[in-house]
């Protein structure tokens, strides 16, 4: 009774869900349906021969791979950036906590042309690296470097709110009862902080995968050794060939989602954790 | 930013037991600086490096050359048709959602995070798969001499569609934390509809929503991989700032390129810095794509 006459004091329920969904279908749900509708009509067989090519393959393998890399470069120094910039004061820490998100504001192609001008053998990084024997540009290795820079927020961003949350209490009875500070650390601050620390991994993960404009500079490109997985779609769209294009974006795509739906059940654990 | 002033109170008031030894601290700080120095502060110093390397002249001829112009002109019409229709939308869902109870709610929130999960390759894929020449609707356009892909309203559709979730995943928790009983109140004493949304959600829900818009004004002028697929790259005519960095990039034009391109690294400057003063206001730290949704049931 109650909720019911709750519902409509306030006006407007049904226009907005209305214009919401409308607008989310047209925008989002029936361009997306392209996909599964056009490698349904390619038939399985040709579907498989498509994505099961050598060439493709080897996107995956590097798309995939470069991603984890990255994912895990940012895991170890986004736990330590998010830390430092949590509990430690030092001067010009507001500046570089604000430049975090750098990668989410800084279009990707600019990033990618700036980091291939460092990264090459004659750029300001790039020159040092190749005199240690060490090619960075136009090999796995850029690429890596790239997703690094682009996965870098996701990491601090999730785990900065949970350090933050973490109760001082907590490591003062660890502390009271003995334990070292080593100690605090690894048997409970850093379990506290897993949760979290495991779906910004997950979240810089996923971005790389799909990440075009800032590797395709640094990339190469070259056809089974740095050729990622989002070009090889442009290049069967820039061959008319269309379906696979798709097909090869339907993989991509399945990745993502099982990768968006592992993410939300991190989420769910870690916001479990918080409310425990 | 939010919170800062408690951290530091902690942080300030901790005792030595309960922060590492000095010597760890000064080295995980110096790792730190090193880290972004290394990954963030170097690209954007060699950004305007390269673009002012040979001098002013140069540069500000490189960035008013009618092709330039034209390209920053299609950036700022994308974004002004992309941005305040997610706008309108993100108002719109964030009242639905948050305001009012509805099985299924969690299944809309996301499908609203989708395009995150989508790569822009894949984003700028499917409007050709819909409206170019071999597309869903390709013959129908082409009979009625219609454009779309490899023209300005593909740009735009790419446009919306990368920048759709920004606004509406800013506003909804923001909506949520409000509540609904102030609007119950201005109901209850006889203010209308618009007037109570005007009058009294707007003011309290202001600062997220510019943030929203922030963000998305961001993503939509700086889209490259979407756009790069739908808009076939003529010059001049379906040519966005993104990909003029690129193509001046490919014709090793460099510095005209870094040119382009610090225009678009300007922008991501005074967004962050907009961004820092508005998280001042909200007192919130940021929330980034795909780590909302468990906070809302």
């Amino acid at each position: 009774m109650f909720s019911r006459q709750r519902r409509n004091v306030l006006p407007g329920f049904r226009l907005t869900m209305g214009y919401t969904i409308l607008y989310l279908c047209l925008i989002v749900i029936v361009p997306l349906l392209t996909l599964p509708v056009q490698s349904w009509e390619l038939g399985w067989s040709a579907f498989w021969r498509v994505v099961s090519d050598a060439r493709v393959v080897a996107s995956y393998r590097l798309s995939i791979g470069a991603a984890f890399a990255a994912a895990c470069v940012n895991a170890v120094f986004g736990l330590i950036v998010a830390w430092v910039l949590t509990r430690y004061r030092f001067p010009g820490q507001r500046l570089f906590d604000a430049l975090i998100d750098l990668p989410f504001a800084l279009p990707t192609a600019v990033a990618g042309i700036t980091l291939t001008t460092l990264y090459a053998p004659n750029g300001w990084i790039g020159r040092y690296l190749n005199d240690l024997g060490v090619q960075v540009a136009f090999t796995p290795l850029g690429i890596t470097v790239a997703l690094t820079f682009i996965g870098l927020p996701f990491v601090v961003r999730t785990l900065q709110p949970v350090i933050d949350d973490l109760d001082l209490e907590i490591e003062e009875a660890a502390s009271s009862l003995g334990a070292t500070r080593w100690q605090i650390l690894r048997r409970v601050v850093l379990p506290f902080l897993f949760p979290a620390w495991l779906t910004g991994f997950a979240l810089a993960f996923a971005r790389s995968i799909g990440e075009y404009g800032s590797v395709v500079f640094i990339a190469g490109n070259m056809p089974m050794r740095t050729e990622i997985t989002p070009l090889l779609i442009i290049t069967q769209l820039e061959q008319f060939n269309y379906a696979a294009a798709t097909a090869i974006a339907v993989v991509l795509l399945v990745i993502s989602f099982a990768l968006l739906l592992a993410i939300n059940g991190l989420q769910a654990w870690t916001s479990r954790r918080l409310a425990a | 930013m939010a919170g800062s002033s408690s951290r530091n109170h902690r942080t300030s008031g901790a005792a030595a037991h309960l922060t590492e030894p000095r010597w760890v601290r000064w080295g995980l700080i110096a790792l730190t600086l090193g880290f972004l120095g290394l990954f963030l502060i170097v690209p954007l110093a060699a950004v305007f490096t390269e673009a002012l390397g040979r001098g002013w002249s140069a540069y500000t001829g490189a960035i008013s050359t009618p092709d330039t112009l034209s390209a920053v002109r299609l950036t700022l019409v994308a974004a002004g048709v992309a941005v305040p229709l997610n706008l309108v939308f993100g108002v719109a869902a964030g009242w639905a959602i948050a305001k009012f109870q509805f099985p299924g709610k969690n299944v809309l929130l996301t499908l609203i995070d989708l395009p995150f999960a989508v790569s822009p390759v894949i984003a700028g894929l499917i409007f050709v798969l819909l409206f170019g020449r071999q597309g869903w609707f390709g013959p129908w356009l082409a009979e009625h001499g219609i454009r779309i892909v490899f023209s300005v309203p593909g740009i735009i559709l790419a446009t919306i569609f990368v920048s759709f979730p920004f606004v509406a995943r800013e506003i909804i928790p923001v909506m949520q934390a409000m509540g609904r009983d102030e609007e119950e109140a201005a109901r209850v004493l006889g203010a209308n509809g618009l007037q109570t949304f005007l009058r009294v959600t707007l003011p309290n829900i202001k600062w997220g929503l510019l943030y929203g818009v922030l963000l998305c004004n961001a993503r939509a002028m700086g889209e490259f991989g979407a756009v790069s697929v739908v808009s076939g790259k003529i010059r001049g005519e379906t040519n966005t700032l993104p990909l003029h960095v690129e193509i001046l990039y490919n014709e090793y034009q460099f510095q005209a390129a870094f040119a382009a391109a610090s225009l678009l690294a300007l922008l991501a400057i005074v967004t962050l810095v907009l961004k820092t003063i508005v998280e001042r206001h909200v007192g919130r730290t940021t929330v980034q794509p795909g780590t909302a949704t468990d906070t809302l049931s």
